[in-house]
């Protein structure tokens, strides 16, 4: 695939000149982290971050998401209809993503797109999106991308893949809408330039790594009343903060708001750590105590999405999860004692 | 303070071989540098888990609510005052503990210590009040002092205020602190700045409720924001909703607050939350003369009735 160089001279101009066919979103520096944001006019993404504190999921799946709306206003012409929210579908690129967070829509797309349900906001947001990802050259020594089917390089998520090379960016094409991205900036510089260096240098910076081959043998039942859960969860808080900031994270919850003669129908992102996730209207919850919902979390992405799709774990390797964690839950702890579980006589822990 | 550490375990082990307690709740090594994982041993032989060191900022008296053994738990100053309004609140028996003081210099502030360096932070250790600060191409050396935690240098109740063993011999609690700098500034600024500063605070807030959960004070069954029959607060970023919980748990908060810095330690995107809590707790200092979690005998100003109350509204 081309390989196209891009003067840093003339990235700012590039990003001017695509943004009247783009709405951009990028890596923008507030308070004490980077995190994704829309780019105003002008704007330029910055690259100076290993990676944002919370993923970039929400430029497809915002963490507040207005669905329908409606008005009981019966001097309106359709008061009393549910109808659809208008949003703004115009193309968008994501530039800087790291490669990890871009693999993870692909793991979040077989929740929202596929032969059973087509999520259409999920949908629509995607499928408008570029993305454009900045290669990790420097991996921190929580991630582990190259255990979860990933890669400080990997490109599978990605249209364009962007490698800082000091006074200009390597953009290699890996679609035809990143193609379409590059020339809409005015970028075309062909280069025979390698990045196959690069990449193997960076992945060979990765420091941890995680086993999950077995994963898939294990037995569902003997892992679920294992009795390590207890001791795992212990210093759970059941925050959020995991799943919040988990670019693979995809449980939403719906809520009517109303305030005086109208309302909107929305969703809202939702975590198996809170308290009201699967609450049954009778009351009852199946996941009612914190070692139900600490297994949960790591059942859904290391056993039942393993089993269910026969594609490897529901991790990309970001590491978030665990710099996050107030209190040091550790995913790669967990998924090794996972892979290596092997049932002895009186475990049960129901 | 990590040769703490091998008296926890002398301890822990003594209360376990004797049978004094069920569990024994500390620390044990993190896997990330400045972190460490509140855990239990319920065995002698596995007390060589328990580790103390200045990034033990977590509240262990979290981890008491509701529980039915006997327990050791060990205790900085700070969780040792929770452990007393737990013990006040009915949600722990003194009975069923053994606390294990622990004489505290403070914790370091990991998240100062991250925004001093563009280099990732590898290991973090000390030594003779220096803390030696490694990244993949640098070590840096600090004064310990320069690195505490907020909390922990304003901090004027460093021993535990009860306890039944002692890791260490106390230490000298810090003298003529200004808890309040801060807080007299924010009060003297008119409406709108006040406003626009409580905008600011809380914009970055994912309502992961981390604070919460982290705060030894939090232990509703159900806390106001997951009231859903009916609901009382929205669910979304709305930025009103977002300030709404977090104004309304400081108020929860209201004269039971030890200032532990847990919250504001666990949150995610750094949220200085304790400008709230401490507000509550310098009118409650002001109002009252009062501290929280420093007797067993006096209930908090905010859930007692005294009948020579000095306003005459309440009479």
């Amino acid at each position: 695939m081309k390989v196209i160089k891009i003067d840093k001279k003339d990235w700012a101009g590039g990003l001017d000149k695509a943004s009247s066919g783009y709405r951009f979103f990028g890596p923008v520096e507030d308070k004490e982290c980077h995190n994704f944001k829309e780019l105003d006019k002008g704007e330029l993404p910055d690259f100076n971050f290993s990676n944002t504190r919370l993923s970039a999921k929400s430029v497809v799946f915002p963490q507040t998401e207005a669905m329908f709306e409606y008005s009981l206003d019966e001097n309106e012409a359709d008061h009393h209809l549910m109808k659809e929210c208008r949003k703004n579908d115009a193309p968008r690129a994501v530039l800087g993503i790291r490669p990890c967070d871009a693999s993870a829509f692909l793991l979040v797309k077989r929740n929202f797109d596929n032969p059973e349900y087509r999520d259409p906001w999920w949908v629509k947001a995607y499928e408008s999106t570029t993305f454009a990802g900045l290669a990790c050259n420097n991996p921190c020594a929580s991630c582990f991308c190259t255990s979860a089917g990933c890669g400080p390089f990997d490109e599978k998520g990605l249209d364009v893949l962007l490698v800082d090379a000091g006074d200009h960016f390597l953009a290699k094409v890996v679609t035809e809408k990143g193609r379409k991205m590059l020339a809409a900036a005015g970028w075309n510089a062909e280069t025979d330039a390698d990045i196959e260096a690069l990449k193997k240098d960076a992945e060979s910076k990765i420091s941890s790594f995680v086993p999950t081959d077995k994963l898939k043998d294990k037995t569902t039942m003997e892992l679920y009343n294992a009795a390590f859960w207890e001791e795992a969860a212990f210093a759970c808080l059941n925050c959020g903060t995991c799943t919040y900031s988990c670019p693979t994270c995809w449980c939403f919850d719906i809520q009517d708001e109303s305030k005086g003669k109208s309302g909107i129908r929305m969703r809202n992102w939702d975590s198996c750590m809170y308290p009201l996730f699967t609450l049954h209207g009778s009351g009852h919850n199946p996941r009612g105590t914190k070692i139900h919902r600490v297994r949960q979390r790591f059942m859904h992405k290391l056993k039942y999405y393993v089993d269910k799709y026969g594609d490897g774990i529901q991790c990309v390797g970001c590491g978030r999860c665990i710099r996050l964690c107030p209190v040091n839950i550790d995913i790669r702890k967990i998924c090794e004692k996972m892979n290596s579980y092997e049932p002895k006589a009186g475990d049960c822990n129901r | 303070m990590s040769n703490y550490t091998d008296k926890i375990r002398e301890i822990s082990e003594r209360l376990l071989k004797e049978g004094r307690v069920d569990m024994v709740i500390g620390f044990k090594q993190g896997t990330m540098p400045m972190m460490n994982e509140p855990c239990f041993v319920k065995k002698p032989e596995d007390v060589s888990k328990l580790v103390w060191d200045s990034h033990c900022g977590i509240n262990l008296a979290n981890y008491l609510t509701d529980r039915k053994e006997k327990i050791g738990v060990i205790a900085k100053g700070c969780d040792s005052r929770n452990i007393v309004t737990h013990i006040i609140e009915n949600k722990i028996k003194r009975e069923q503990l053994v606390i294990i003081g622990v004489p505290c210099k403070g914790m370091i502030d990991r998240r100062k210590i991250a925004s001093m360096s563009d280099a990732e932070i590898l290991s973090v250790a000390e030594q003779n009040g220096k803390v030696i600060v490694k990244t993949k191409d640098a070590e840096k050396r600090y004064e310990r002092t320069d690195l505490l935690q907020k909390n922990c240098a304003l901090c004027v109740h460093r021993n535990p205020v009860i306890y039944d063993e002692l890791a260490a011999d106390l230490v000298e609690e810090q003298k003529n602190v200004d808890r309040y700098a801060d807080i007299r500034e924010i009060e003297a600024m008119p409406p709108d700045e006040k406003w626009h500063l409580f905008d600011d605070l809380f914009s970055a807030c994912i309502r992961c409720y981390a604070c919460r959960n982290a705060c030894p004070l939090c232990y509703c069954p159900t806390c106001f924001v997951d009231e859903s029959r009916p609901q009382w607060v929205g669910k979304s970023t709305d930025p009103i909703d977002t300030k709404t919980f977090h104004f309304l748990r400081a108020y929860h908060c209201a004269g039971r607050c030890t200032d532990c810095g847990a919250c504001e330690r666990a949150c995610p995107v750094g949220i200085n939350m304790r400008l709230l809590t401490r507000k509550l707790e310098k009118d409650c200092f002001e109002s009252f003369g009062w501290e929280a979690g420093l007797s067993l005998d006096q209930r908090p100003p905010l859930d007692v009735y005294k009948t020579n109350d000095p306003e005459d509204f309440i009479k």
